[in-house]
């Protein structure tokens, strides 16, 4: 079978009119490498401000969330009686609760003096918060009043708080006017709504934030036997439970965040936008230099058809053509979009990485960007009039 | 030789082109021009027909039509016993595989070698693999006498040596046609000479008749029948004066 496909082989007809015009080939491929590329970023900053909106949503240790109907997002969550997570209990599937505080707090960098608005979750450091277990030994600390746990991957803009604490020095801050002291590192990540994170007790969070409600907690981790149907446990405890709490599992807690900046905010559409204005770009440059090689060739292509060629055969040199521009234009995009989102990770912490989805996405867009430029282009060869060659 | 390759009935074995009462129009009305007018011709196996006569006086158009290019719109046309007349695109496209066709220029595909180049006619025959269609290719560069020059492009060739080129690509796609024209038009008067004899030992050899046209008095001398032109008329000439 190999070896029949090897014999009825054919000139490379395609592979040639491209590479013997080196000149016109690298500005095709570096057109396309350039549509690819924005593609890639356009996408990759989407899918990471996504991705990065739930950034803490991932870590906590929890099979259902508990949350109000009046939070919106992360950046505005509203808070709902502790005794509904406490009626929870009541379920047999429900194995054990964290009740969580969560607001944004302005954060004084120790530094310059400059305040600046920081994630701050308040737990009961007894309770398992992240499903990461370093978290434990350090959650004792802030047993003490006053202290907290800072996220050291937060933005710099919050000052020099890790290599003071690591150096050994002690650090020390204001939120809201309360003095509060690092009592420890952790790595969390920044997200969306949030560029640090801050842990402490619960007694310290109602020290920081002495207008919180009694009772009221924002976000109530709930963690199910082993065995037991998540999604069955939520329907449960939204019957039995009062109109004030919204039950999740928590995927349906990270898609909630997820989804409230896909729809209410306009990230979604402006970098779907620009990843459109890569792919027309990339169309009209491929389609530019596929129409004026078709266009250069006609006498050729003519010629082809007087002797006898198929015009079918002859569309097929350019959907040939098509193909090579995008396989080799593809190649570098993706290089270069790895070197991008590696650069784009160490600016920003935004957790954009290449994925087989994306990197598929990209080269079925380059892919139909090609294509469809060479179906455009093969409308010039209908010209190719063979009795005019004479 | 080459007749047992003819497909039709007995009638038109002794002839590869048959054309009778043809003419031809250009334009639709008040503009409408003819440029053909009830022309005759038979070109036997073999036999090498030239057709000269003043610029725009319908050789091409002739030359077109019995290259099966363009549409019969009146009178008949049979090219190896096939009637040309009301064929359709998909019918004249396959009968074009077996005419060979060598232009005013020599309209070599500009990306491709020379060896290539021929081998894009040797690629029109079925059942051959790939090496024994490259090996036709070469030999019929040898043929032509490029054996040295198979992998340069047609860039770096002399203009005798191209037209030599595309009347290898003609011939390896083993015509029992060859039409021509022009072929020595872009060239020296000696390389010109090279040309069409080539061309006439080659179309002897294959048994393959030829339909030349051309202005160049210097090579009348090969034709076996001589056709002049005018007008879009016919005028059947003698053999020329050896």
């Amino acid at each position: 079978m190999l070896g029949r496909l090897w014999q009825g082989r054919r000139i490379p007809l395609a592979w040639l009119l491209l590479t013997r015009q080196p000149v016109r080939l690298l500005v095709a491929l570096a057109g396309i490498a350039f549509a690819g590329i924005l593609m890639f970023m356009q996408l990759g900053f989407r899918d990471g401000l996504f991705d990065a909106s739930v950034t803490i949503h991932r870590l906590f240790d929890a099979d259902l969330v508990l949350i109000s109907p009046r939070s919106s997002s992360s950046v505005s969550m509203a808070g709902f009686p502790r005794r509904r997570l406490v009626q929870a209990m009541a379920d047999p599937a429900v194995e054990g609760i964290t009740p969580v505080h969560w607001n944004l707090l302005l954060w004084r960098n120790p530094e310059t003096r400059g305040t600046r608005s920081i994630l701050t979750l308040g737990f009961e450091p007894g309770d398992p918060l992240f499903t990461d277990p370093s978290l434990a030994p350090k959650a004792k600390l802030l047993q003490d009043r006053g202290r907290v746990l800072f996220d050291e991957r937060s933005r710099p803009e919050f000052g020099p708080v890790a290599e003071w604490f690591r150096s050994g020095r002690t650090v020390e801050s204001e939120i809201g006017g309360q003095r509060v002291r690092v009592a420890g590192l952790v790595g969390l990540g920044t997200s969306f709504g949030a560029d640090g994170n801050l842990l402490t007790s619960h007694e310290t969070y109602l020290q920081l934030l002495p207008n919180t409600p009694p009772g009221s907690i924002e976000v109530g981790l709930i963690r199910l036997r082993p065995g037991s149907d998540p999604g069955a446990a939520v329907e449960r405890l939204q019957r039995q439970l009062p109109a004030d709490v919204t039950v999740l599992t928590k995927e349906g807690f990270i898609a909630f965040e997820q989804n409230y900046w896909r729809t209410s905010t306009s990230i979604g559409f402006i970098f779907t936008l620009g990843a459109a204005m890569g792919f027309v770009v990339g169309w009209v440059i491929v389609y530019q230099i596929l129409y004026s090689d078709v266009s250069d060739h006609l006498p050729e292509y003519a010629t082809l058809m007087a002797m006898g060629y198929r015009l079918p055969s002859l569309l097929g040199v350019v959907a040939r053509e098509g193909l090579l521009l995008a396989t080799f234009g593809y190649l570098p995009a993706y290089a270069a979009g790895q070197g991008l989102y590696w650069l784009v990770r160490n600016a920003t912490q935004l957790p954009v990485t290449m994925n087989t989805t994306r990197a598929l996405t990209v080269f079925t867009m380059i892919l139909v960007m090609c294509m469809g430029s060479a179906a455009l282009a093969m409308r010039r060869l209908a010209d190719a009039d063979p009795a005019e060659i004479f | 030789m080459g007749l047992d390759r003819l497909e039709s009935g007995p009638a038109a074995s002794d002839v590869v082109v048959q054309v009778a009462g043809l003419s031809h129009w250009y334009g639709a009305g008040a503009m409408q021009r003819q440029v053909l007018q009830s022309v005759d011709l038979a070109i036997a196996p073999g036999e090498v027909v030239l057709l000269t006569g003043p610029s725009g006086c319908g050789k091409t158009t002739l030359l077109t039509l019995v290259g099966a290019l363009r549409q019969v719109q009146q009178g008949s046309v049979r090219v190896f016993g096939e009637e040309l007349h009301g064929a359709g695109r998909a019918s004249r496209q396959r009968l074009r595989r077996r005419i060979g066709m060598i232009f005013q220029g020599h309209n070599l595909l500009r990306c491709l070698s020379a060896e290539q180049n021929v081998q894009m006619g040797a690629d029109l025959l079925p059942g051959l693999g790939y090496r024994a269609r490259r090996d036709r290719a070469r030999e019929w560069l040898r043929a032509v006498g490029l054996g040295d020059h198979l992998g340069k492009l047609p860039h770096d060739l002399s203009g005798g040596q191209k037209q030599r080129v595309a009347i290898a690509r003609a011939l390896a796609a083993r015509p029992q046609l060859l039409l021509a024209d022009e072929p020595t038009a872009a060239l020296d008067s000696r390389s010109g000479r090279e040309v069409v004899d080539l061309l006439k030992g080659l179309a002897r050899e294959q048994g393959c008749g030829v339909l030349m046209v051309t202005h160049d008095p210097r090579i009348l001398d090969v034709a076996d029948r001589l056709v002049q032109m005018e007008d879009g008329q016919l005028s059947q000439g003698a053999r020329p004066i050896e």
